[in-house]
């Protein structure tokens, strides 16, 4: 093969489904620019109106958390149950709680 | 779609793994037991991921390869409506692949990799497209078989263990349904028609037929990496297990259109409750894995056509893009 080897960019798509709802990551798409990648997950993913908005950005710009540190993270919020009304005992005669 | 051959891992998967990484293996063997999603940068065996890999580029070679063979049909589709499903189809085909492409990266190979693999042919793609497409009778027996063949191995992978590969099935089973009905749509038309158009519905049904029971692999007695793929939950059921599926849901269906499955073996048996069908030629189908099909030198050669006449597009957009941006720079 014969061409350059400058792949274009990958950018992350994020879609709105329907006014109303968050946009959730649906998947990626090589693109030159921010406008050829809406452009392109139009077609990829909206063929079936999947979608009524578009968010892309490249996916280099994306910062993620470390899987390996999960459970620093993520550990302290499991034994603060008293979060959660569930968690506070209320007589079944007091109505509207 | 098309898979098949889900079980080919490589020579890597006979790899030991060192002895530190046990824990970590353990770790990982766990969550896949306990049918939790593996995501992207989750720590895994290196043949789990070269074994995604693979078969995840093979899948999505089969879809971009998977174009041509009803590509073919576009200009000479009957009718206007026609037509436009066969565009919408092929296009579909086209998203899938790219949807599986983007699965694959995020093991770590880039897309061009992957498209040098495929042009160069050292990467495998499903024998079902290097079979060629002479009558429009067989646009619907693809449809029909050969989409129907792909949802039975497709579905199963929707409940793959890796995140990324398993969303990518749903999107594409639940686009993969129209292809199969309008294919099956065409078969009736055809079937219910003069006895001409009968004539080649039954001669596409003679011809993808036994293409369609070897797209899902070996039997499983040669199959080596069946078992691995499945305690990885990569795999879900073992080839011969959705191939009598398939058989038991199509037969019926040929019945109902009136056409002969070219099977003399073929019977229903009423104990086992599943039909009883012929052997396979898996001499015809090694044949055209090697690359000896009828088709194989053309499918390859238009990909890199495709390839190597767009290059100039694809530098340009980068070219474009770039003076773009050096001029916004100035500007601001």
């Amino acid at each position: 093969m014969s061409e350059s080897k400058s792949e274009w960019p990958l950018f992350e798509v994020f879609i709105r489904a329907h006014s109303g709802l968050d946009h959730k990551h649906v998947g990626s798409i090589h693109a030159v620019d921010t406008r050829m990648a809406i452009e392109h997950a139009r077609d990829v993913y909206t063929r079936r109106q999947e979608g009524v908005s578009i968010w892309v950005v490249r996916s280099s710009d994306i910062v993620a958390s470390d899987p390996a540190e999960a459970d620093a993270l993520f550990e302290p919020a499991k034994d603060k149950i008293y979060r959660h009304p569930t968690f506070y005992a209320i007589p079944d005669e007091v109505k509207n709680l | 779609m098309y898979t098949q051959g889900l079980d080919s891992l490589g020579k890597e998967c006979l790899q030991q793994e060192g002895a530190d990484s046990g824990v970590l293996e353990a770790r990982f063997q766990g969550k896949v037991d306990a049918d939790e999603k593996i995501e992207p940068k989750d720590w895994m065996p290196d043949a789990y991921r070269q074994t995604l890999i693979r078969q995840i580029s093979q899948h999505a070679h089969s879809e971009i390869v998977g174009m041509l063979p009803e590509g073919n049909w576009i200009t000479r589709a009957p009718t206007l409506k026609r037509k436009a499903v066969l565009i919408a189809k092929v296009q579909d085909e086209g998203g899938h692949g790219m949807y599986l492409y983007s699965a694959a990266e995020t093991l770590g190979i880039s897309r061009d990799q992957m498209f040098e693999q495929l042009l160069s042919g050292a990467a495998k793609y499903s024998s079902i497209f290097n079979y060629p497409t002479p009558t429009w009778a067989d646009v619907g027996a693809i449809g029909w078989l050969v989409d129907g063949a792909a949802i039975m191995n497709q579905i199963p992978i929707c409940r793959c263990s890796y995140g990324p590969y398993a969303r990518a099935m749903v999107r594409i089973c639940k686009e993969e349904s129209f292809h199969q009905r309008q294919g099956f749509e065409i078969m009736m038309m055809l079937a219910r028609g003069t006895e001409a158009q009968r004539r080649m519905a039954q001669e596409a049904l003679d011809r993808w037929w036994w293409p369609s029971l070897m797209m899902f692999g070996p039997s499983d007695a040669q199959s080596k990496h069946t078992a691995q793929s499945m305690r990885w939950k990569i795999k879900r059921f073992t080839n011969d297990e959705l191939r009598q599926k398939f058989v038991d849901i199509t037969v019926p269906q040929a019945d109902y259109l009136g056409l002969k499955v070219p099977d003399p073996k073929l019977k229903w048996d009423p104990t086992a409750q599943h039909y009883e069908f012929g052997p396979i030629d898996w001499s015809e189908f090694n044949a055209v894995l090697k690359g000896n099909g009828p088709c194989n030198r053309e499918r390859l050669e238009a990909r890199r056509r495709a390839w190597e006449e767009g290059g100039w597009v694809r530098d340009a957009a980068m070219a474009h893009a770039e003076k773009q941006r050096r001029r916004q720079v100035q500007a601001a």
